[in-house]
């Protein structure tokens, strides 16, 4: 039983590995850019809309909605980065159901690439937004004293990132390959479709958490505001806003 | 009795006390956060998108150890680091 697509090497160039998980990123990549080429083929506003342009616009409406509900921010820049990361990772899992398809996301070099991008770019989009000082000086709040601990919480949620979305997709296939030996008939059938649904479901997860790490960056200096006019106003309108 | 049934005996028995104990917690504390968001839903039917979404990231939030217990107890199975000494030593 392989644990991870690493395993298997296709071949080598010198150093180089060309295993199984490098293969079926690039098919999934190739997959996407086909499907969102014959969806934007022929855009159109008005008249009998085609097929696939309702679908990526649903798609595209679906993140939108997504992005704004959790970082309530404006959505546009944002959208590329966390669209990209949940369709990956959602069509990885998807396309899983082909037989002889090893998903890129079961092996911990792509979630830990995955949450590397993550990492890198919750203070690329911070800076982005905040400024470079006030980015800087958002580690130092509350007190300058929790520095090595803010320090250390990127670091141990980026590996938990990986280590969640590897676990998950791992475990999937782990238990059906287990299946496979014990009861072969139709159980593992069940566990694909249940592992069609984790997958998704962590692809979610994933772009949420991504969302929910960025816009704790990039909304540093409203919070400050919102602090400032929470302590400027008085104890019975902060009440009020409790009950709200 | 070889160092390597040693391991291979210890290896099994942790690898199965791992993944019970950290599914079981895990069971506990997933079931009590759906329980009170599915009572926070029938209360506030208006503000089920926000309460689903808020769930599904606690819910990840909580499993992650759950996961962590699991690639514990497969690498103790399955890619033991220390078969290697033994076998190596």
């Amino acid at each position: 039983m392989t644990l991870s697509p690493d395993e298997i090497v296709y071949f080598s160039l010198g150093p180089l590995k060309i295993s199984a998980t490098l293969v079926f990123t690039w098919i999934t990549m190739a997959v996407l850019v086909a499907l969102s080429w014959l969806a934007t083929r022929n855009l159109r506003v008005e008249g009998a809309l085609s097929r696939p342009q309702h679908v990526a616009e649903a798609v595209v409406e679906f993140l939108v909605s997504e992005i704004r509900g959790t970082m309530q921010l404006d959505a546009r820049p944002y959208l590329p980065f966390v669209g990209t990361i949940f369709l990956f990772i959602a069509m990885s899992n998807i396309l899983s159901i082909i037989p002889g398809y090893h998903q890129p996301a079961g092996s911990l070099t792509t979630t830990a690439a995955l949450a590397v991008a993550v990492l890198l770019a919750v203070p690329a989009f911070g800076i982005a937004r905040v400024g470079l000082r006030r980015y800087l000086m958002s580690y130092l709040e509350p007190t300058p004293l929790m520095l090595p601990f803010t320090i250390l919480g990127e670091i141990t949620r980026t590996l938990a990132l990986a280590v969640r979305l590897f676990g998950n997709i791992m475990s999937g296939t782990v238990v059906v390959a287990i299946l496979l030996s014990i009861a072969p008939l139709f159980f593992p059938v069940i566990m694909q479709v249940f592992g069609l649904l984790i997958g998704v479901l962590q692809a979610y997860i994933f772009a949420v958490l991504a969302m929910v790490y960025i816009a704790s960056a990039a909304s540093e200096s409203d919070k400050r505001i919102e602090r400032r006019g929470a302590q400027a106003e008085p104890p019975a309108g902060a009440s009020k806003g409790g009950n709200t | 009795m070889t160092d390597t049934a040693l391991i291979g005996m210890v290896s099994a028995f942790t690898a199965g006390m791992t993944i019970a104990i950290g599914s079981i917690s895990n069971a506990f504390g997933q079931s009590r956060a759906l329980a009170q968001a599915l009572q926070s839903m029938a209360q506030q039917p208006d503000e089920s998108n926000t309460i689903t979404r808020t769930l599904f990231v606690g819910l990840a939030m909580v499993e992650s150890s759950a996961i962590y217990c699991f690639v514990i107890s497969l690498i103790l199975i399955f890619a033991n680091p220390f078969w290697g000494a033994v076998a190596g030593g």
